[in-house]
C-alpha cells in the first residue's frame, strides 16, 4: 500500500535499541583477525635479498647490511600503505603482518621504525651492540 | 524570462568531491549544463609506467575507495591474459565473492547517499548500519575495510576458512531480510516515489546513444551487463538475472540497485556452496611479455575498462583506464535538462559518480581561450605560475635536499 511514513514503525522500534556505533577510543576498537597492520621483521631469518624493497609500492622498507649475515630493517611507517606485499614477496618468511594499527605520532621522526639486527657474534667485537627486540630509533 | 547561469562547485555542500557545473536556468528550470572536470587528476596512468606490475597493482587499487576491487580485478585480469596465466578455480571463486561483497556495500552506500540527497536521512542511517556487516567481512577476508588487496597476479592472496564461510552465509540471510524491507520501503513510501519519479528522465535510445553504463543504463531498459555478456572470473558458473527497469528515471535506478542486491546475495550463496578445493594462486613471472590486452569488468557503477601495453620488461609501457563514471557524464548532461535546480544533486548522485576515479587528463583546455597545452607547455606553465606566486621550484629543490642532508 503506497502511503507516507513507511519507516516510522522501524524508527520508533529503534528508539530504545543499543547503539550501532562503537565508543572508540574510549573503548577498545574491534579489530578483525585478518587486519593488515604494522609489519614485523625477524632479523635472524633475513638473507638480504632485498626483494621486499624492490616490490614495495611506496619505498617504505629498507634493508641495510650491517655485517656478515646481519641485516637491519628500516620502516617508514608514514610511507607504508600496509598492503603487506613484502610479506608475500619474502622467500624466507622474515616479515610478518600484525594487527597493530594505532601508529600515529606527533613527531614525524618517530614514524621511522628500525628493527635492529641481532647481536654480532663475539668474534666481531667492532659491531655496535643492539638488542634483538624491536626498538624505536 | 531571461536565462541566468549559476556555477555549482568545485566545492559544494551537496557533492562530496570537486567538480564544477555551470547550470543555465530558465526560471527554476535547468536549460542546459556544462561541466568541468579535472580537479582530482592524480596522474595514475603515468605513474604506473614508472612502477613494476606488482607495484602498479596497489596503485590501481587506490583509484577508487568504493570500487577498489573492481579496478584491481580489471588490471589483474589484463596482466594475467598478457602473461597467459591460468588462475585456479578456487582463486576465481574468492575473487568473485569479494566482487559481489563489494557490489553489496557499494549499492547500500549509494542507497544511503541517494536518500540523503532527497532528505530521507532515516534510510541513510539504516542502510549504512547494515553496510557495516559487509565491511567487517571485507576487513576480515582482505585485511582492510577499503583497499582489500585480495588480488595478485595468478590468483588471490588469502584463502577462506569454513568459519568465515558460515559467518558470511549467516550475514547474507540478515542482509537479505533487511534488503526486503528496503525494497518494501522503496515501493511503498509515497514521499520517496513522488520525489524520485520523473526526475532525471532519459529514454532507452538516449541511453544507448550517449553510451551510459551500469545501473544508469539498465534503469533505462538497456539490457547490458558484462558479467553475462562477456563472463569473467567465476561468473560463467553462477546463475543470475540482469536487473532491468523501464522507469527511465531516478526511481528506476533505485529499483535496479535494490534488485541487484538480491542477485548478489544469491550469487554469493552459489559461490560458497560450490567453492572448489585446491590452490588459490599460481606463481606469476616478474617480467611480462610484450603485447596489448584489454579487460572488461562490471563494477558496481558500470563497465570498467583497462588497457595495458606490455613491452617485455617488468614495467608496463602504457596503462589506460576508463572508469564507469566517465561513460555516464554525457548521460548526466542529458538527464539534468528540464529538471528543477533542486533536482540537480540527486540527478548527479543517481549515476553514483566517482569524480576521482574519472579524472584522466587527455588534454588541458584553458577556461576562456580553448587553447590546448602540450606536456612540455603544461610543465612550463606550472613552473611559471608558481614562480609568479612566490614559489620557485629550483630554489625549493635545493632547500629540500639541504634539509634531507640535515635529517640524515
Amino acid at each position: 500500500m503506497i502511503k507516507p511514513g513507511r519507516m516510522l514503525g522501524e524508527a520508533l522500534a529503534h528508539l530504545g535499541a543499543k547503539p550501532a556505533t562503537v565508543k572508540y577510543p574510549f573503548e577498545p576498537a574491534v579489530v578483525q583477525a585478518g587486519l593488515r597492520g604494522k609489519i614485523k621483521f625477524f632479523a635472524e631469518k633475513c638473507i638480504g635479498c632485498k626483494i621486499c624493497e624492490k616490490d614495495c609500492p611506496s619505498d617504505a622498507i629498507t634493508i641495510n647490511k650491517l655485517g656478515d649475515k646481519r641485516f637491519e630493517c628500516v620502516f617508514d611507517l608514514d610511507k607504508c600503505i600496509y598492503c603487506a606485499q613484502c610479506v608475500d614477496s619474502c622467500p624466507k618468511k622474515a616479515l610478518a603482518v600484525t594487527t597493530e594499527f594505532e601508529l600515529a605520532q606527533l613527531d614525524r621522526h618517530k614514524l621511522r621504525f628500525v628493527y635492529h639486527a641481532p647481536d654480532a657474534p663475539p668474534a666481531a667485537p667492532a659491531a655496535q651492540p643492539a638488542a634483538p627486540a624491536a626498538k624505536t630509533a | 524570462m531571461s536565462k541566468i547561469t549559476i556555477p555549482i562547485g568545485p566545492q559544494h555542500p551537496a557533492l562530496k568531491e570537486p567538480a564544477s557545473f555551470k547550470i543555465t536556468l530558465n526560471g527554476e528550470e535547468i536549460y542546459s549544463m556544462d561541466m568541468r572536470l579535472g580537479y582530482n587528476h592524480r596522474g595514475i596512468e603515468k605513474a604506473c609506467e614508472q612502477r613494476t606490475y606488482i607495484q602498479s597493482l596497489y596503485l590501481i587499487e587506490r583509484i577508487c575507495g568504493i570500487c577498489s576491487h573492481s579496478h584491481s580485478t580489471a588490471f589483474t585480469q589484463a596482466v594475467e591474459e598478457l602473461a597467459g596465466l591460468q588462475v585456479p578455480k578456487r582463486g576465481l571463486y574468492i575473487r568473485t565473492l569479494i566482487a559481489e561483497l563489494e557490489r553489496i556495500h557499494s549499492h547500500l552506500l549509494w542507497l544511503g547517499v541517494a536518500a540523503h540527497e532527497v532528505g530521507f536521512d532515516t534510510l541513510l542511517m539504516y542502510t549504512w548500519r547494515d553496510r557495516e556487516l559487509v565491511m567487517d567481512h571485507l576487513a576480515e577476508l582482505g585485511g582492510n575495510r577499503v583497499n582489500y588487496a585480495v588480488n595478485t597476479f595468478g590468483g588471490v592472496r588469502r584463502d577462506l576458512t569454513p568459519d568465515e564461510i558460515a559467518h558470511i552465509l549467516k550475514d547474507m540471510d540478515t542482509l537479505e531480510e533487511r534488503t526486503k524491507y528496503y525494497a518494501q520501503v522503496a515501493t511503498e513510501e509515497a514521499t520517496l516515489i513522488a520525489r524520485l519519479s520523473k526526475v532525471g528522465v532519459m529514454s532507452k535510445t538516449e541511453a544507448e546513444t550517449l553510451g551510459a553504463v551500469g545501473p544508469t543504463a539498465r534503469a533505462c531498459s538497456v539490457d547490458r551487463d558484462v558479467r553475462r555478456d562477456d563472463p569473467y572470473a567465476a561468473y560463467p558458473d553462477v546463475q543470475f538475472k540482469v536487473c532491468v527497469d523501464d522507469h527511465c528515471d531516478v526511481y528506476g535506478r533505485v529499483l535496479v540497485r535494490v534488485n541487484e542486491l538480491f542477485e548478489s546475495y544469491s550469487i554469493i550463496r552459489q559461490l560458497l556452496k560450490n567453492l572448489p578445493e585446491g590452490p588459490i594462486a599460481v606463481k606469476a613471472p616478474r617480467r611480462m611479455p610484450a603485447g596489448e590486452v584489454f579487460s572488461r569488468y562490471e563494477a558496481p557503477r558500470g563497465e570498467d575498462c583497462h588497457y595495458i601495453k606490455g613491452n617485455g620488461t617488468d614495467k608496463p609501457d602504457r596503462v589506460k583506464i576508463r572508469a564507469p563514471t566517465l561513460a555516464n557524464w554525457r548521460a548526466v548532461r542529458k538527464m539534468i535538462e528540464g529538471n528543477y535546480l533542486a533536482d540537480a544533486p540527486i540527478v548527479i548522485a543517481a549515476i553514483d559518480p566517482c569524480f576521482s576515479c574519472t579524472d584522466r587528463a587527455i588534454e588541458l583546455v584553458r577556461p576562456h581561450g580553448g587553447e590546448v597545452l602540450t606536456w612540455g607547455a603544461l610543465r612550463q606553465f606550472g613552473i611559471e605560475w608558481h614562480r609568479r606566486h612566490g614559489l620557485d621550484f629550483a630554489d625549493l629543490n635545493k632547500k629540500f635536499s639541504q634539509r634531507m642532508e640535515r635529517v640524515k
